[in-house]
């Protein structure tokens, strides 16, 4: 009898990993900390390693009540998000978020220009409400964020949050603040894995640890350039398992971000009679995104909706 | 890319001083330089200038030094089985090592293999046998053959083989170049997984006005052709540049606009 050949990958590397959150005895207050990467594989291929930990399943909480969000999603949250401590507490308690990931979206000049001191209170106010680990998210303008987020990193100081983001233009005043401050940073790539390398490498250069460096090499939404992100993702961890050093950092994805943005989720059964009922799409069409982002290896899925939150978490304990 | 420093050598003035004032400092310095220009083992030969009686021990004193501050896989390179077994003693102690190099003579290869089996070392084994060096292609790999052969009865797997094609001044056989060539490709199909593939590159441009030049484009060239190891300065940073690019350009590694500095952050 012949045996048949172990077709098995046997890879060399693996990827980083970062933990989240400072419970008391490494100096913070959260009641556990998160440890995401770690993987010697490529993802659910439990035949060739298992996985390393729990994919993270964060909820997005803003610190102003998000208006233009749509009235399906905003059903879903009730009151809760008029504040962020409210709204992060029902995200732990009622929804089952592993993780906060607060993003200071007052602090853009279209949404309130918030200056330091409110992005500051508003680390403080979810700090207090919940004891989950903190990611906490500018506004995506560099200039801004470079006023507020040493703020934010400052009043979260010893928490060991995850803060964001950085870009290849941007990196210096975040990077320098999560080293004071001792928290981990996410590094900012438009879908282009060749940028998001050269962002880990222009962060490691000044000194910042490689295990406190997660990847967003940001998405499209299912229907929007997914294939093409999954692509990425797919490329970036093989050579991380190969052994490339400035790849091997685990993976955020803003889901509901990406998914609520699509006019399938959006769109009203008015606007939309074929695609169905509109309380169910946009949840829906939210899982299907972070299904797919599962499966390309991401680590850390910030999501919106409540059940959609619940479909992924569900999904996750089957697959592993 | 699989480099071994080549620097420790008693042929170079800096290091045949060091070893005939039996200072170690300047043999541990070159080695700790090495290792931070991107050499993953450092070859360790006493040179000629040391009396022949004495190469024995002054290999074990070099060995030591070096162990003293790297545990790094030291490549022992003497064709003597005696000075060896010094050598690859002295050097397991602290770590990895490398048989450099046993040639394909039947007389002489289980010696080497036996050594290589007791210490669980890296073994290189040249395109050389009772004939001299093999001229051709087909030469080559029939030597290569018996190399893994008898790597094989002394139970020694594939991952720990280095296969060296032998390369010689570019001024004294012009052809001989493209013959490696053509030889490397044909080494990396001698069995799945392959054997690894070495060099000693300096050999190849030494007596010429642009020997760095010849190194760096043969080594580029080698690379493409399937080597993955080979022995040279890892303080020429312009030839490690050119390897770093060819691996690029190989796909082997992610483009980014600071991927010279990425790979040596490895």
């Amino acid at each position: 009898m012949t045996m048949m050949e172990d077709a098995r990958e046997k890879w060399a590397g693996a990827l980083n990993e970062v933990v989240i959150g400072a419970t008391s005895e490494n100096g913070g207050t959260r009641s556990s900390s998160l440890t995401v990467g770690g993987q010697k594989g490529l993802p659910f291929m439990g035949y060739e390693a298992p996985e390393a930990h729990k994919p993270v399943l964060a909820m997005e909480v803003w610190d102003i009540e998000p208006t233009e969000w749509p009235p399906q999603l905003l059903a879903a949250l009730g009151d809760a998000v008029k504040s962020p401590g409210t709204w992060a507490k029902k995200c732990v308690e009622e929804f089952g978020a592993d993780a906060i990931c607060l993003k200071l979206a007052g602090t853009h000049p279209d949404q309130g220009d918030a200056g330091p001191e409110a992005a500051a209170a508003a680390v403080k106010e979810v700090l207090e409400a919940v004891s989950v680990p903190l990611i906490i998210w500018g506004c995506d303008l560099d200039e801004k964020d470079n006023e507020t987020l040493p703020a934010a990193s400052q009043a979260a100081k010893g928490e060991k949050c995850l803060i964001g983001t950085v870009n290849e233009d941007n990196y210096k005043t975040l990077v320098a603040s999560c080293l004071a401050d001792e928290h981990s940073i996410i590094g900012l790539s438009p879908i282009d894995i060749n940028i998001a390398k050269q962002v880990n490498i222009l962060v490691s250069e000044m000194g910042f640890p490689l295990d406190r460096i997660v990847m967003y090499p940001t998405t499209g939404a299912l229907g929007y350039g997914l294939e093409y992100t999954y692509s990425i993702q797919e490329r970036g961890r093989s050579a991380a398992l190969s052994g490339d050093k400035m790849m091997a950092m685990p993976v955020i994805c803003m889901v509901g971000l990406e998914a609520w943005r699509a006019k399938e989720a959006r769109g009203t059964a008015e606007e939309l009679p074929e695609l169905g009922d509109e309380t169910t799409r946009g949840q829906y069409w939210e899982a299907a995104t972070a299904a797919a982002l599962l499966q390309a290896g991401s680590d850390i899925l910030v999501m919106r909706h409540p059940g959609a939150l619940k479909a992924t978490k569900d999904l996750i304990d089957r697959i592993m | 890319m699989y480099i071994i420093g080549e620097r420790i050598n008693g042929m170079f003035t800096d290091i045949g001083d060091a070893i005939a004032n039996k200072d170690p400092k300047p043999v541990q310095s070159m080695a700790e330089k090495q290792i931070e220009n991107c050499a993953s083992a450092l070859d360790i030969n006493v040179g000629t200038r040391v009396p022949k009686a004495e190469r024995a021990d002054v290999m074990k004193w070099l060995v030591e030094s070096v162990r003293e501050v790297t545990d790094m896989p030291l490549a022992i390179d003497n064709p003597a089985l005696s000075t060896m077994r010094v050598g690859i003693e002295a050097a397991a102690k602290g770590g990895p090592c490398i048989i450099n190099s046993t040639t394909g003579q039947e007389d002489k290869m289980p010696g080497f293999m036996e050594l290589a089996k007791e210490f669980g070392a890296g073994i290189i084994g040249l395109a050389i046998d009772e004939n001299g060096v093999a001229a051709t292609p087909d030469a080559k790999v029939e030597i290569a053959m018996r190399i893994i052969a008898c790597a094989m009865e002394h139970d020694i797997g594939m991952e720990d083989i280095y296969l060296d094609p032998i390369v010689l001044p570019v001024n004294c056989n012009q052809a001989a170049p493209k013959i490696v060539l053509e030889t490397i490709q044909m080494f990396t199909m001698l069995s799945d997984p392959a054997p690894h593939v070495v060099v000693g590159l300096s050999n190849l441009g030494q007596g010429t006005q642009e020997k760095h030049l010849i190194n760096r484009t043969f080594l580029t060239m080698a690379i493409a052709a399937g080597m993955d190891s080979s022995i040279q300065d890892p303080l020429d940073t312009e030839m490690t540049d050119a390897m770093i690019t060819a691996e690029l350009l190989l796909n082997k590694a992610i483009y980014s606009d600071s991927y010279l500095k990425a790979y040596r952050q490895r």
